[in-house]
């Protein structure tokens, strides 16, 4: 045939095979030549084993272990390793039925993750011993130990914190992580995660394609230990701690104690609390959800999270405040005609008697007493105008660490609220509001939001005549010399010491004098001093509000104690604060005060 | 003209035996990969595996039926079934399924078919029906429009799909033109397009500008080869040159470069060509042609790579050419590619026991990555051994397309060759990271009903009219 186009032909031949060559030569630097692909896919001919480490213990400022660890074991099916075993078996001992364990093994199949992929996590000691030993029987299902959490008294849940296991976020921020490991989720388990969770440790197996060992990798050269956490020892004192957990059990609120030379503190409840054994092993998703639907909200930290307005507890810093910028002094007489009446607003007082000096109106929480001063404050001539003077009011407040986190070593730490100028500018209008406009600041009501933490650090700085130090959980972690600098820093307040002395006074006098309306807080030997508060509550009966310190002259605990629905201070926080004071300073609690604990289970509590 | 022939025994069995490995093995493949799809479940449509055995089965059927019809029936459907298939194009974009962005599906009950992939067996019949034709020569122009409009309707039908790929896979078709005699300036000039492409994401419209000016001065060089006609153009573009650098000078000609050098290059351009019309100089009208030409094919580049190209299909090229960096898009894709490839070593990994093929790493691994499982699994012996094996099945259809009588079955044997070939070369050096990812499925083994029943047709075919080679000069 004519064709003078044939000898193209060979060309597209010499194409055909240049495109094979081209193809053989990087196969060749692919496959054989470059190692760096097969090292790439090395983790599959390298097995690492992951040894995890045992998590820090955590002590009380005694020397007594509250929290430790127990081992677990986690099954975990490696789906190309599997080979036909008796289901039946493994059914049992597992106590699963048949479809659980073959939809795992679909699903592990289908889409594994890695080699080996978690079936069951933390099987109880007693199915890990049995399944251990016929473990040669179920090829492709291998244990990974871990610890758990164990709790010694099984207190201080909401302090503590709980271990969860991380998600994809997690692992993001912090490379340490991998898919599966657990780390802390809140409390002092979260704050010092990275003291308390140690290091993995590696090592490097070498498995033939049956996924079978085939001995170490490099003779061990790359494996790494695990590293235990570190140890840590609270500041939390675990008896009172228990003791106060006790006495609030029947309510909602909270309850803080600080030693206030230090900062530290030695019990912190919000109540209601749960056990935080609830929150370990395999049960902790189930429990909590639990928790998490209890409308009551047990897993919310009212301690340091709970805004409430300070009520009457605040008049004593509006007392400092005033006396330090010289506009009230300890023998300023005000009279009281049973409330506060001026241009249209009214507040109401109790009867008490009247006129009054400061430490007796502080005695007899004077509503109209500190609403008069207030005004004086803010309406006070020296100041350009009232803005100026609520700043200057404003700026007392913030140093003893309102209207801000106090920095305490427990997550979530809200800030309370004390407002600035432009709050109110906004709300009524710029220069549209007065010292009567915000005159509910006199007496904690208004706008003003602090957490029962704040209160407690309250009580601690008059307490400490002026200062405080930065409440904290944490005394001292294991291999670490000194603790934060952060904690054993003086913050020193706007006020000088001179002036605390008729606060305390007064709240000597609420407790103790003749005039008393507190005489439930009242102790034997000691002289505890106190301020009863009442929270407003728009959705119910108003909360109970009580801080303290004892003893007056160099005092070792200060507490704030919230008891919602309580009605007023008197009723139930205070009796519970002198009762938690009373057993951290003498260890036990005087026969004559014994009543106090059945009166607490007992009296009537009415949420409306 | 009739003899009686035994069909079996004239049939090309070498070929035969080649196509039921590449499917066994692509099926083997498509196994490994979705070994775990489902437990106890051989019989269930739900799996890769199961759905391909049928399709393989299906083929073979598709094959015996094609081995019952007379040969100088294909010829004769060619035109009807090419009508017939831009007709289905059409239908497509109407009420066809989207999948993956493509509207490439039509939906039959449970089958889903592909159109685009039967639309290239049409095409290659009717290309080889139409230059088989009387007097019908691939060097006159009218026959390479016309060729060219018989593969471009097809091109634009699935381009508005769109489906990027199915539609590159059609311009291998100029290598059977090429083998028919395709004049090797229009090669030149389709070389010269292809590259002009590729610089115009490279350089700016100035470089590109510039070498367009120097190619010119070069061709013009070859074509004229006179020393005074050379001298005298370079001298007109260099005073051009001059003037504008005196204008730029003195501010009157405040243009970027770019216009500037375009501005100075069309002065000399239209003062060349009255002066080239008025002494006759030879080839002087061809280049300025060239060039203009040219410098309006860099504009519709622009126009073109902006509307015809999806974004991820941009990003691809850009990526492959080293223009921007994609560490976790497409690129993910090749790398996982190369890594399995890599970590099947001399030997491979065994058969089933590819963790990254099984742990499924590399996407789409049944379908256009399925080269990833036979690197991993039977590492590089096993893939030496594979393109081996396709290359002997290209070779063999050489052989057979260059023993054939008829310029048709000629013809057709090559638009088979072209279309496999070009599939192979794509498919695997994509998944070899020497290509940009292209969606195109490595024919015979790839995951698919469409594909393997298309490629079953082309190839059979081609086989059946071999077979009858001997009996009729169609």
């Amino acid at each position: 045939m004519m064709d003078q186009f044939s000898n193209r032909k060979y060309v597209i031949v010499i194409l055909i095979w240049l495109i094979g060559f081209i193809f053989s030569i990087r196969l060749l630097y692919l496959q054989v030549i470059d190692t760096t692909y097969r090292l790439s896919a090395e983790s599959n001919s390298r097995r690492v084993e992951i040894v995890y480490p045992a998590r820090g213990l955590i002590y009380d400022r005694n020397g007594k272990l509250i929290v430790h660890n127990q081992p677990s074991y986690d099954l975990k099916i490696a789906p190309f390793e599997l080979e036909p075993f008796d289901s039946i078996e493994l059914c049992n001992i597992l106590n699963i039925d048949i479809q659980t364990l073959r939809n795992a093994i679909k699903r592990v199949k289908e889409n594994p993750k890695e080699r080996r992929n978690p079936f069951i996590k933390q099987l109880s000691p007693e199915t890990f011993g049995q399944l251990k030993e016929k473990q040669y029987k179920f090829p492709g299902f291998y244990f990974s130990e871990r610890t758990l959490r164990k709790y010694k008294n099984e207190i201080a849940a909401h302090l503590l914190g709980y271990i969860g296991e991380v998600d994809s976020s997690d692992i993001k921020k912090d490379k340490y992580y991998e898919l599966g490991d657990y780390y802390g989720v809140s409390g002092v388990e979260k704050t010092y995660e990275k003291y308390l969770r140690g290091e993995k440790g590696r090592r490097y197996k070498f498995i033939d394609v049956k996924g079978h060992e085939q001995g170490s990798y490099k003779e061990g050269r790359y494996d790494t230990d695990a590293k235990s956490g570190q140890n840590i020892t609270l500041t939390i004192d675990s008896e009172l701690q228990e003791y106060a957990e006790f006495l609030m059990k029947r309510f909602e609120g909270s309850l803080v104690a600080i030693e206030p030379l230090t900062g530290e503190i030695l019990a912190l409840v919000s109540a209601p609390y749960y056990n935080p054994s609830l929150l370990v092993g395999r049960i902790r998703d189930k429990n909590y959800d639990m928790l998490k639907k209890d409308s009551l909200e047990p897993l919310f930290n009212n301690a340091i999270m709970a805004l409430y307005p300070p009520g009457s507890t605040f008049k004593t810093m509006n007392a400092l405040a005033s006396m330090q910028e010289e506009i009230l002094f300890p023998n300023t007489i005000i009279g009281c005609n049973v409330g506060y009446y001026a241009r249209g607003i009214s507040m109401a007082c109790h009867i008490h008697s009247t006129p009054l000096n400061l430490e007796r109106a502080i005695t007899n929480s004077c509503n109209a007493y500190f609403a008069t001063v207030y005004k004086r404050f803010i309406d006070n001539p020296k100041y350009e105008n009232w803005e100026t003077a609520y700043n200057h009011w404003r700026n007392h407040v913030l140093s003893f660490g309102f209207g801000n986190t106090l920095g305490v070593d427990l997550p979530s730490e809200k800030y309370g609220f004390i407002p600035r100028t432009t709050y109110y500018d906004r709300f009524y209008g710029k220069h549209n509001w007065s010292a009567h406009t915000i005159i509910s600041n006199a007496i904690g009501q208004g706008e003003i939001l602090t957490t029962p933490l704040q209160i407690a650090n309250l009580a601690a700085t008059i307490a400490n005549r002026g200062y405080y130090i930065t409440p904290h959980v944490v005394k001292e972690i294991e291999g670490i010399d000194t603790l934060n600098r952060r904690f054993l820093q003086k913050h020193i307040t706007t006020i000088d010491t001179s002036h605390f002395k008729t606060v305390i006074n007064g709240m000597d006098g609420a407790i103790n004098s003749s005039e008393s309306t507190t005489t439930l807080a009242r102790l034997n030997n000691i002289v505890l001093c106190g301020k009863t508060g009442t929270a407003e509550n728009p959705h119910g009966e108003d909360h109970s509000v009580f801080m303290a310190f004892a003893p007056k002259e160099d005092p070792k605990i200060a507490v704030s104690v919230y008891v919602e629905y309580g009605k007023w201070g008197a009723r139930f926080a205070a009796p519970i604060a002198s009762l938690v004071a009373e057993m951290y300073l003498n260890d036990s609690i005087a026969p004559n005060r014994r009543w106090l604990v059945h009166y607490l289970q007992t009296r009537e509590l009415n949420k409306n | 003209m009739r003899r009686s022939i035994n069909i079996l025994a004239n049939t090309d069995w070498f070929t035969v035996i080649i196509y039921l490995i590449l499917v066994t093995f692509g099926w083997m493949n498509i196994y490994s990969v979705n070994q775990f799809q489902a437990v106890d479940k051989w019989l269930s449509t739900d799996t890769r595996y199961t759905m391909q055995l049928i399709w393989i089965i299906v083929s073979l059927g598709i094959a015996i039926v094609i081995f019952l019809i007379d040969s100088r029936f294909y010829s004769f459907i060619s035109y009807p079934s090419y009508a017939l298939s831009l007709l289905v194009l059409l239908v497509v974009i109407v009420v066809g399924k989207e999948i993956h962005g493509a509207k490439s599906w039509i939906i039959i009950g449970p089958v889903r078919l592909q159109p685009s992939e039967f639309a290239k067996v049409a095409t290659v019949m009717a290309i080889a029906k139409y230059l088989s034709g009387y007097n019908i020569k691939p060097s006159s122009l009218k026959n390479i429009v016309v060729t060219a409009i018989i593969i471009l309707a097809p091109v634009v039908l699935i381009s508005l799909q769109p489906d990027f790929g199915s539609t590159l896979v059609f311009g291998s078709l100029i290598l059977v033109l090429y083998r028919e005699g395709l004049p090797p300036w229009v090669l030149i000039f389709l070389f010269f397009m292809a590259s002009l492409f590729l610089a115009w994401f490279v350089f700016t419209p100035l470089t590109i500008l510039i070498i367009l000016t120097i190619i010119a001065f070069i061709g013009f060089g070859f074509i004229n080869k006179l020393p005074k006609n050379i001298l005298g153009s370079i001298g007109i573009f260099v005073g051009f040159l001059g003037i504008g650098f005196l204008g730029r000078k003195l501010d009157l000609l405040t243009m970027d470069s770019y216009y500037f050098f375009l501005t100075v290059l069309m002065a000399s351009v239209v003062t060349f060509f009255i002066v080239a019309v008025s002494k006759k100089i030879k080839g002087a009208v061809i280049i300025i042609l060239f060039l203009i030409s040219f410098i309006g094919y860099i504009y519709s580049i622009n126009f073109l790579f902006n509307t015809l190209l999806q974004p991820h299909q941009k990003d691809r090229v850009l990526v492959m050419l080293g223009l921007l960096s994609d560490p976790y898009g497409y690129e993910y894709n090749v790398n996982q590619s190369k890594i399995a490839i890599g970590s099947g070593g001399f030997t491979g990994r065994g058969f089933l026991k590819g963790p990254i093929t099984n742990l499924k790493y590399v996407p789409e691994q049944s379908t256009d990555f399925i080269f990833c499982t036979i690197g991993e699994e039977w590492g590089f012996l096993g893939s030496i051994a594979f393109i081996l094996l396709f290359i002997g099945l290209l070779i063999r259809i050489t052989i057979i397309a260059e023993r054939q009588r008829s310029r048709f079955s000629r013809i057709y044997g090559y638009g088979v060759l072209a279309v496999l070939f070009f599939h192979f070369a794509i498919n695997v050096g994509m998944t070899l990271a020497l290509f940009p990812v292209i969606g195109i499925p490595l024919p015979f083994l790839s995951y698919g009903g469409s594909s393997l029943m298309s490629f079953t047709i082309l190839l059979f075919i081609l086989l059946r009219l071999d077979s009858t080679r001997k009996a009729y000069l169609v």
